[in-house]
């Protein structure tokens, strides 16, 4: 069971506490979300990297402060590099060899 | 005396006799023992029949690596405890053990005869076999493979005993209690720090016991072991644990520890826990695991009596017991020369030593001429002979061709040694190839985690406590007088002048897999060591091939004609060994297997004898039985009463989110479909959840408690994923949005109160609320007392009567469900349950989440596109709502069903077809969602997901159902009152 820093507690829990909440720095269209076709709107909706290496992905302290923060884990060892609050970017130094997407720095961070 | 007992040796006491049977003889052992080691001092090493060929097998090993002598250990009624070990086993007074897999009995087996034929069992016979023809496989081979291939046979009552389970942590644990890892403890301990020892074993001491002719600093390898059980015992941060398995090593250094507390005790305490798991979290790891000896893969090599080296020894040292009197060795390996001197000098005959290699290392030459031992070198043995037992073997020169026979009753094998690398590979530890030892050693480590000793590839008992004590961050180097470890050589395959399909030479003996079958599967094109563990069935047995994966992949290897380290190793999983199911689940059993919800009402409900379904976690009440009632005629009673006059109903178990902030307003706007800025404080809407992707995802009633404030009600088994899927979207979409949620769902008791006389009743206790129908209309909510109470009072209806749903803090729910019960009876008021409630609001069409919908369905399917915003820019599935397939003709729309024949009652579930006369497979409209008999209108009605239904109106389809296919007539789901003009009862 592996232990996971939760980055608003600032400390590291036990993994029953948290809950896995998909790929992270996902921007959501609103504004331009009537113009897209179908096609792009899928985009969003559907797929996702599902990727072997550093992934950053987003999950949920539900047992414990109810945050949602963001996480860079490899996906081939299971380990996590970092995690950050929701609305920051990812460390660089973590995550030198994974390409992230640029997070917003409000709205649009889910 | 038992023949075989060797007085003075072993770590046993001889002065305390034990009794027990096996296959109901009875035995004596002796305090100490094991099933295995008792066995054989009583002469007996046949104590198993294989897998798959019957073979009769006696102990290969003498620890938990035992792949043959499998046993049950019966303790009564629900305490036959199968597949255990005989060589781990401890021997208690009055113990019953019995042999399995054999039938009629351990010397005469019927399935033997697969034995017979065993040249048409050979490599993936399961995949094969039993290929063809399909029907045969229920009625002919399942049943046949059942009983000739079963393992222990599992009990079939409840197991009485109770188990344990705990949440340990310390900084140092080490798992081994060998000298490696009693030198680690011993240096570990001296930081102060928390160290946890913990060894399978009775004793720890691992091959100070097995193999003790050492001397450690000046002492003997005896005294040195008291000297530190003593000092560990007297640290006080430190804890060993005997007894305990260390099953499996996950994420973060979190090692599972499984405890035996009773299993060698002939009369536990009542009610003493049997096993404990210790869930451990370690700061570091040691792994002092030690290694397990290969056997040597040649003809006749599981005949009881053929065992490892290493296991001669050990029953020799450890228990005092002789494996023989006239024990042959035949190694390939400088260490198995050690175990024939130990022999030798209990003063059992080694009558040979036959060695693969030409040259023999000059000291132990010189050593076993000093004990008049014949070596055979750069010999094997072709073949053994004894069927039960084995009586002697030939050796074989494969230089001259030279045969002679030797006549033994034991015979002793050592192939070399294999480092354990399982919990180091659990922890995905990497592992790198020793061409020299012909073993996978430890590489990289993947967590704090180092290994110490054997299982680090440093044989001998020098080596193993200088790493054990470096392990633990020492520099100590430990005088030790002992006989060079050695080394050793493999061959891929021993020379043999019989043919080889006329040997059997077994790899797994648990499996009956043979290098035969390992070559078969290479040449079937299986080249990956995975596909032919799976297709051979190496490594797959109770022992995960503790013995058997290092030859089985030199076999490989040499047939796929790859070095060994490309072909790569099978993975290594928990548990390490075999672990009762019962030790994992812990206390989580019965009553604590998992949470129940109930309401504060429940207590009330129970006594009335309700009849409860499972909801989610929730257990809620179903209907009221009265005295003769089955379930349909209890659901009509408290329909008619409702209707007719008063129902009363716990509806606590609604999900409730207090939803506050100055933007609570606005969040509601994005989160539900339907509009929420016109809604008024003191009003109530109908609230429609959807997912990102259009779906309808959750529904409830909403009220506006205060400009910035609202209760929010979800459906029972939604409330949880509502309150996530709202904390996801404020906490990372609408971050702007000053808001806060609160799950209040076990805050408030709700009573629903419905039908005509529901006003009426009330109206007595309720304080501060004007509740005549101009001043409080149907869906709005006022806040005042009742009964004396705060309440939140709220005009809805679920069941399209005048109806209020009162909720009052938690603890007064029972107090004022009394108390109006009990005002209640001038109007014959009925309680009822969610049968009855789920039948109230079918007559009306109102939708259950996830029995009406599926997931998959938009608020238009459902009938509900009046709670889809036009105006809002944006809301949660809002894009989604108009994507092509969203809006295309031909979805699946919720409808009403009427049978033709007004006494059937359609099947939940059930499929609909246009034509019932089509041709097979029929085209599948779409199937019934709800289905009920309602008394209001004096027949049965559904609701149904069908293709296009909104077009269909007032047209036949058909339901096929067991036995006959029914005429439906499709309709609009509100059955009842569809104006809805019995809410305006006054
Ligand atoms: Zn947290």
């Amino acid at each position: 069971m592996m232990l996971i820093h939760c980055p608003y507690c600032e400390e590291k829990r036990p993994e029953i506490e948290f809950a896995y909440a998909g790929e992270a720095h996902i921007h959501r269209p609103v504004k331009d979300a009537d113009d897209m076709t179908d096609e792009e709107w899928s985009h969003f909706m559907f797929l996702r990297d599902n990727k072997r290496g550093d992934h950053a992905e987003r999950w949920w302290h539900a047992n414990g402060c109810n945050m949602f923060f963001n996480a860079v884990r490899n996906t081939v060892t299971d380990k996590f590099l970092v995690t950050y609050k929701m609305g920051e970017l990812p460390p660089k130094a973590s995550a030198s060899n994974a390409k992230l997407p640029a997070a917003k720095k409000t709205g649009g961070a889910k | 005396m038992s023949a075989f007992r060797k007085p003075g040796r072993g770590a046993v006491n001889t002065a305390v006799s034990v009794n027990f049977t096996f296959d109901g003889k009875k035995y004596t052992g002796v305090k100490g023992d094991t099933l295995a080691s008792a066995l054989i001092a009583n002469g007996v090493h046949l104590m198993g029949r294989s897998f798959k060929y019957h073979r009769p097998r006696g102990p290969v090993g003498a620890g938990s690596e035992e792949p043959n002598a499998l046993v049950v250990v019966d303790r009564g009624t629900g305490r036959e405890s199968v597949n255990l070990r005989a060589t781990s086993v401890e021997i208690f007074d009055g113990m019953v053990a019995r042999s399995q897999n054999s039938f009629p009995n351990l010397k005469f087996d019927i399935g033997a005869f697969n034995n017979t034929f065993s040249l048409f069992f050979p490599a993936g016979f399961y995949n094969k076999t039993f290929m063809w023809p399909k029907s045969f496989w229920d009625k002919v081979y399942e049943p046949f493979i059942r009983n000739m291939a079963g393992l222990g046979p599992a009990p079939t009552a409840v197991d009485p005993d109770s188990y344990a389970s705990s949440y340990g942590h310390c900084e140092v644990l080490i798992v081994g209690g060998g000298p490696a890892g009693i030198a680690a403890a011993l240096q570990a301990a001296k930081s102060g720090e928390r160290v946890i020892l913990v060894d399978e074993r009775v004793k720890i001491g691992g091959s100070l016991i097995d193999a003790p002719n050492c001397e450690i600093d000046g002492k003997p390898a005896a005294d040195w072991l008291a000297a530190a059980v003593k000092t560990l015992g007297k640290a006080a941060n430190v804890t060993v644990m005997n007894r305990t398995t260390a099953i499996g090593y996950y994420h973060d250094n979190f090692v599972a520890l499984n405890q035996r507390l009773t299993d060698h005790i002939a009369n536990p305490k009542d009610g003493a826990p049997r096993e404990e798991t210790h869930r451990i979290r370690a700061g570091k790891v040691i792994l002092a695991q030690g290694a397990i000896e290969r056997p040597l893969v040649f003809n006749g090599n599981d005949v009881p009596g053929v065992m490892l080296a290493g296991a001669g020894q050990t029953f020799l040292n450890r228990y005092g017991v002789a494996v023989g009197h006239e024990v042959a060795v035949f190694t390939s390996h400088d260490s198995a020369y050690q175990a024939a001197f130990d022999l030798a000098d209990a003063n059992i005959r080694i009558p040979v030593i036959i060695d693969v290699r030409d040259d023999i290392r000059a000291d132990l030459r010189a050593e076993a001429e000093r004990r008049g031992i014949d070596i055979a070198a750069g010999q094997v043995v072709s073949k053994t002979s004894g069927k039960l037992r084995i009586t002697g073997l030939e050796i074989y020169d494969p230089q001259s061709g030279a045969k002679r026979t030797v006549k033994c009753d034991a015979l002793l094998m050592s192939g070399g040694w294999t480092p354990s690398l399982h919990l180091w590979s659990h922890s995905k530890g990497g592992i790198k190839w020793d061409a020299d030892m012909a073993a996978y050693v430890p590489d990289v480590a993947n967590e704090n985690a180092v290994c110490a000793g054997a299982c680090n590839g440093d044989f001998g008992i020098a080596a193993a406590l200088t790493g054990g004590n470096k392990a633990a961050g020492g520099r100590k180097s430990y005088s030790v007088t002992e006989r060079d470890f050695g080394t050793g050589v493999t061959l891929d395959s021993l020379p043999n002048y019989i043919k080889d399909t006329k040997q059997k030479a077994f790899v797994d003996f648990q499996n009956d897999v043979t290098e035969k079958d390992i070559k078969l599967a290479v040449r079937e094109g299986f080249k990956s060591i995975e596909h032919v563990k799976r297709y051979t069935t190496n490594g797959m047995a109770t022992d995960q091939g503790k013995t058997s994966n290092l030859n089985a992949l030199q076999i490989a290897s040499k047939a796929v004609d790859k070095p060994v380290e490309k072909v790569g190793l099978t993975t290594f999983r928990p548990p390490y060994t075999p672990t009762t199911f019962a030790a994992l689940i812990g206390h989580c059993e019965g009553k604590l297997f998992d949470v129940k919800r109930v309401t504060p009402i429940d207590p009330w409900a129970r006594e009335r004898g309700a009849v409860y379904e499972p909801v989610g976690n929730w257990m809620r009440a179903r209907y009221f039985p009265q005295e003769g009632e089955d379930m349909h005629a209890a659901v009509r009673r408290e329909c008619v009463a409702t209707r007719e006059s008063l129902g009363i109903f716990d509806a606590s178990t609604l999900g409730k989110i207090e939803v506050v902030g100055p933007d609570a307003a606005k969040f509601m706007n994005l989160i539900y479909s339907n509009p929420w800025s016109s809604l008024k404080v003191g009003g109530c809407r109908y609230g429609l959840m959807l997912n990102e992707a259009g779906f309808i995802y959750d529904d409830g009633v909403v009220g506006r408690m205060a400009e910035d404030r609202f209760h929010v009600t979800t459906t029972t088994g939604g409330a949880p994923r509502v309150f996530r899927h709202m904390e996801d979207y404020l906490q990372t979409e609408f971050t702007d949005l000053d808001v806060w949620l609160t799950s209040a769902t076990e805050q408030w008791s709700v009573i629903a109160l419905n039908g005509p006389n529901a006003r009426k009743l009330i109206e007595p206790f309720v304080d501060g609320i004007d509740l005549s129908p101009e001043s409080f209309g149907h869906m709005q909510v006022r806040t005042g007392k009742i009964c004396g109470v705060e309440t939140r009072l709220f005009r809805v209806s679920f069941s399209g009567e005048l109806g209020f749903e009162i909720n009052v803090p938690s603890h007064f729910g029972r107090a004022v469900w009394e108390t109006l019960f009990e005002a209640g009876q001038p109007y014959d008021i009925t309680p009822y349950g969610t049968e009855t409630m789920h039948v109230l609001r079918a007559e009306k069409g109102f939708i259950i989440v996830g029995q009406d919908t599926d997931g998959t369905v938009t608020p238009h399917d459902a009938g509900l596109s009046w709670a889809v915003s036009k105006k809002k820019k944006d809301f949660v599935g809002r894009r989604s709502l108009k994507r092509s397939d969203l809006v295309a003709q031909g979805r699946k729309q919720l409808v009403g069903l009427l049978p033709e024949d007004d006494s059937v009652l359609l099947e939940e579930g059930a499929q609909i077809v246009a034509d019932p006369n089509q041709a097979l497979p029929m085209t599948m409209l779409g199937h019934v969602t709800s289905s009920y008999y309602s008394d209001a209108l004096g027949r049965p009605i559904a609701m149904a997901l069908v293709a296009d239904g909104f077009n269909l109106n007032d047209q036949t389809l058909y339901v096929p159902m067991p036995g006959k296919t029914h005429a439906v007539k499709v309709t609009g789901t509100a059955f009842y009152d569809p104006k809805g003009e019995r809410l305006n009862v006054v």
